[in-house]
């Protein structure tokens, strides 16, 4: 089993970690630890006290609310977008290319998606203006919540870490 | 488990091909029966060969796999045609006597499923009574009805023999350049039903004693164009398989029957296994949702059909919900996809299930023992009546990779999520691009011979980007893990196209901090071709991927045409030619280098049947990109300074997308203002929230348009053709958008076609049984 130091995850999580490295992660067994290490490394990067349980993406966790306890949504600005398990971009700003010309700002005339049949949204932070995630959905279509972890099987039986206190 | 068995046992008992004396069919539904009872592949909670020398099973494993490997690439020199030769769209495969994938090759491993079905089609419909399997006989099957892809894959399969006993079988597939359909090409385009997808053999008996039966030789022939390439494409794959059933005798021989035979069924439980340990240790348990969207625009007067009622344009609708459960089992569902069609997109449930371990292969599953432990591991919910398993038997599938590839992107975010989670960073991909375009067509070559191409160009589309690099340009396709270009010579000597470029497609890859890899385009001049006709074939109003977390999707694609050039004059008096790229569609440069008549045609039909096309006239080949990884404004002004000066992104937008502020010093190369670049992208970030509002006001405010039914025909006839099938979906979808209970769109109302809703299905046949390797449950609106 390989593996890695903290400063190589880092690294990892920055861009920077040299090709053989990751390769060396891509074609060996996966190593269990690199999980708490990535949770380190995260945690060190974030302003607030809050606990990190779970990474939804660059700049989104899934955290402990240091006070309350409770499992939140948290962007790394500070900024809390609903309870765990609900759906972050329901606590987002929106924006949607639905018109030619908002496409076009994107890409020229014909590479971009016809605004009749398809459209983009953009999920940004109301407070620090980062965009969470792009959708390109037909018109109509439902806002997708996409990612409902089962947090406490993972912990207890998959990587074996203690559960942080939840209050909610 | 995810098999649902039809089992009707046979009373007979009748003496059997196998060497239990079992028949193949009672074979196989007691293995069925075995693995529906135990969770264990054919009752396999132990696995004794394994256990007892696990170096020798692992020997035996390597051994064989490097057989059908070397096979392969011995068959493959055999082939004429590019596709195989150059891209190597070939497959080969080792099967137990049930029809379940031992191991297989490299190469186009979504037959890993598709061979087996036709297999399974065999034995469940007593091929062994009539008409009859012996040593020596080939079968040939291309049937997409039984779980081929498309029509084109055309597989030979070879029974293997032991004292009598049929012991295993051993498939080859090749994917050819003509089959025969209305228009010419692998992938033909136009038609809207089975009728016109070109020739279907259904498990044919094709040789015996190991010769081919000269009726199918020449009935075959004289269904195809490309002749040819038929013929050694055939050869190529009786080769192949004979070359491994002769070394499996070697194998049988040397390690006894007993173990050849165990050998290939433990190997699948300890493939099924391996898959369960890998969800372990690389996923999150829990549930994922993502969905992806393709066009079907068949109503442009570009597209020519025999029938009316195909004329429409839809949309093809895949979501799906991966649930990961504590155990590291797996469910992926499909419930809500839309309805089959009048076109050839269609896909039959094996092509569906099958062709996804051929990207899994690439991150969950990345060793080379694919066989169908992974399938028996996974439960898949395709419901019946969905473009991915037609409850019709008329249904075309010659461009099913349309929606295939269209679907299955999505389902790399749901992965990347988990990947994201757990810190495995290496392993995240945005996504794939759709791999076209296809440059098909066919009529009278440089040769002077009748004749059909199909390039392969699209193998070497842009790859998703990572979560810690950008996607590989030009480089990959989600069906062949083996990305490869070909050579322009070799594609000129196929073709009767000179190439006027080939050239990076830039602002093809989505942006994103790490940006989606770029396709390429080539032009293409038709030279010394007559009675020629071409098609185009890819995604345009629609683009399949989505970009993840902050990325954004790849461009979609567009259609260049020019007919009339003046060419042959501007090269006679060496004046300019279009040349190298399609800089930016938006400020056409070509034009200016084409005869003052010239017909040119630029948009985004990139669906498009047969059109004429003569010497000097102009064909774009737009390989498409891949989507990107991450909010844009993030990306390293050096990435995007080696963008501009690569040509991977057009200034404009790496201004607009990526907030970049450059400029070009003398010699022309871009430089970014870091500062600038900085204040520029925090001055965004205030626009973004100025200009955005709170989702919860857009959703009200988009209730009102979906209540009102405000959108375009295609977007109804999508939602139409959903709920149809789908009483989750609609519920779903009322919930959402907060409308009333008796809100529904159907098929047949107004402006919504309704052409085609009853359907016949394959079993309506007499004497067919159908092979059904998925829960096809359907709950349907009861008020539809
Ligand atoms: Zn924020």
């Amino acid at each position: 089993m390989t593996s890695y130091t903290k400063k190589e995850v880092g690294d990892l999580v920055d861009g920077r970690l040299p090709f053989n490295t990751v390769h060396r992660m891509l074609s060996m067994p996966k190593d269990v630890e690199r999980f708490e290490l990535y949770l380190q490394v995260l945690q060190e990067r974030v302003s607030w006290p809050d606990k990190i349980i779970l990474a939804r993406g660059p700049h989104l966790y899934i955290v402990q609310d240091a006070k309350s306890k409770r499992w939140v949504n948290k962007c790394a600005c500070g900024h809390v977008m609903g309870e765990y398990h609900e759906n972050w971009k329901l606590y987002a700003n929106i924006f949607v290319r639905n018109s030619e010309a908002l496409l076009n700002e994107l890409q020229p005339k014909l590479m971009a998606p016809h605004h009749e049949w398809q459209e983009i949204r953009e999920f940004i932070c109301p407070e620090c203006g980062i965009m969470h995630d792009v959708e390109a959905p037909v018109p109509w279509y439902p806002i997708l919540n996409e990612f409902e972890p089962d947090i406490e099987t993972f912990y207890r039986d998959w990587v074996k870490l203690p559960l942080p206190e939840k209050a909610n | 488990m995810s098999t649902v068995l039809k089992m009707v046992p046979d009373k007979r008992r009748e003496k059997g091909l196998c060497r239990s004396g079992l028949t193949l069919r009672d074979n196989r539904n007691e293995v069925l029966a075995r693995t529906e009872g135990s969770g264990c592949y054919n009752g396999l909670t132990n696995m004794p060969l394994k256990e007892a020398d696990p170096i020798f099973f692992e020997k035996l494993a390597s051994r064989i796999r490097a057989v059908l490997v070397d096979a392969r690439e011995t068959a493959k020199k055999i082939a004429a045609s590019p596709i195989v030769e150059q891209e190597g769209e070939l497959c080969f495969t080792l099967y137990n006597a049930a029809g379940d994938a031992v191991l297989t090759s490299t190469g186009i491993m979504i037959h890993v499923g598709t061979m087996g079905a036709a297999i399974k089609y065999m034995i469940e419909n007593e091929w062994e009574r009539n008409p009859t399997i012996n040593p020596g006989d080939m079968f040939t099957n291309n049937d997409c009805a039984i779980g081929n892809v498309h029509p084109c894959d055309v597989a030979t399969i070879v029974p293997i023999f032991w004292n009598n006993n049929l012991v295993g079988w051993v498939g080859g597939v090749t994917h050819v350049i003509d089959l025969g359909a209305v228009s010419p090409g692998s992938m033909s385009n136009g038609q809207f039903s089975r009728f016109g997808d070109g020739l279907q053999i259904t498990c044919r008996k094709t040789g015996v004693n190991d010769e081919p039966l000269r009726d199918w030789l020449h009935e075959s022939q004289r269904n195809v164009r490309a002749t040819n390439y038929w013929i050694l494409d055939e050869r190529t794959r009786i080769a192949g398989c004979h070359m491994i059933r002769d070394r499996m005798e070697e194998v049988i021989a040397e390690v006894g029957i007993e173990v050849f035979e165990s050998f290939g069924y433990e190997i699948i439980e300890d493939g099924r296994r391996g898959l369960q340990n890998r969800i372990k240790s690389m996923l999150i348990p829990g549930k994922y949702r993502q969905v992806s969207f393709i066009d079907v625009p068949y109503k442009h007067e570009a597209m020519s059909t025999p029938a009316q009622y195909a004329k429409v344009d839809s949309i093809m609708h895949s979501p799906s919900t991966i649930e990961i459960r504590a155990d590291g089992s797996w469910k992926l569902d499909f419930e809500g996809a839309s309805r089959w069609g009048w076109h050839t997109y269609n896909s039959s449930q094996v092509a569906f299930t099958s062709g996804i371990w051929v990207f899994m292969t690439q991150h969950l599953v990345p060793n080379e023992r694919v066989n169908d432990g992974a399938y028996y591991g996974t439960e898949f919910h395709l419901p019946y009546g969905t473009w991915m398993n037609p409850d019709d038997r008329r249904t075309g599938h010659a461009y099913a990779w349309h929606f295939l590839v269209g679907s299955w992107t999505s389902l790399w975010r749901g992965l990347g999520r988990c990947y994201f989670g757990r810190g495995y960073l290496e392993e995240v991909n945005a996504g794939n691009s759709s791999t076209a375009n296809w440059l098909q067509g066919g009529g009278i070559n440089q040769d002077g011979d009748f004749h059909a191409v199909n390039s392969f160009e699209p193998a070497a589309s842009g790859a998703g980007a990572r979560a810690w690099a950008d996607g590989l340009d030009h480089a990959a396709a989600i069906w062949n893990p083996e990305g490869d270009m070909g050579d322009m010579e070799i594609w000129e000597l196929a073709e009767p196209l000179v190439y006027l470029g080939r050239a990076i497609k830039t602002n093809s890859g989505g942006a994103g901090k790490y940006r989606g890899g770029c396709g390429f385009e080539t032009l293409r001049m038709i030279w010394k071709a007559k009675d020629w006709a071409m098609t185009f074939m890819g995604d345009g109003y629609v683009v399949c991927n989505w970009g993840m977390m902050g990325g954004y999707p790849s461009s979609a694609g567009y259609r260049f045409a020019a007919h009339n050039t003046g060419l042959k004059d501007r090269i006679a008096n060496g004046e300019s030619l279009p040349l190298g790229h399609d800089w930016d569609p938006d400020s056409p440069q070509w034009e200016f280098s084409l005869g003052k008549s010239a017909e040119v045609i630029r948009d985004k039909q990139t669906m498009a049947t047969e059109q004429p096309f003569e010497d000097y006239d102009l064909y774009l080949n737009l390989i498409r990109g891949g989507p990107g990884f991450g909010d844009p404004i993030e990306r390293s002004c050096r990435d995007l300074e080696a963008d501009l000066n690569g040509h991977y992104v057009l200034p404009r937008f790496a201004a607009a997308v990526y907030g970049a502020v450059a400029k070009q010093d003398a010699k022309g190369a871009w430089q970014i203002d870091d500062a600038a670049t900085a204040a520029r992208r925090e001055a965004m970030k205030r626009e973004r929230i100025a200009r955005s509002m709170p989702v919860r006001d857009w959703i009200k405010q988009e209730a009102k348009r979906v209540a009102a039914k405000d959108g375009s025909d295609q977007v109804q006839h999508m939602y139409a053709s959903s709920f149809m099938a789908s009483k989750k979906f609609l519920e779903d979808f009322r919930a959402f958008w907060s409308l009333p209970k008796e809100w529904i769109l159907r098929l047949g109302e107004d402006g919504v076609t309704g052409f085609g809703q009853q359907s016949i299905p394959l079993d309506s046949l007499p004497d067919v049984r159908r092979v059904v390797l998925v829960d096809e449950s359907v709950v349907a609106p009861e008020d539809y």
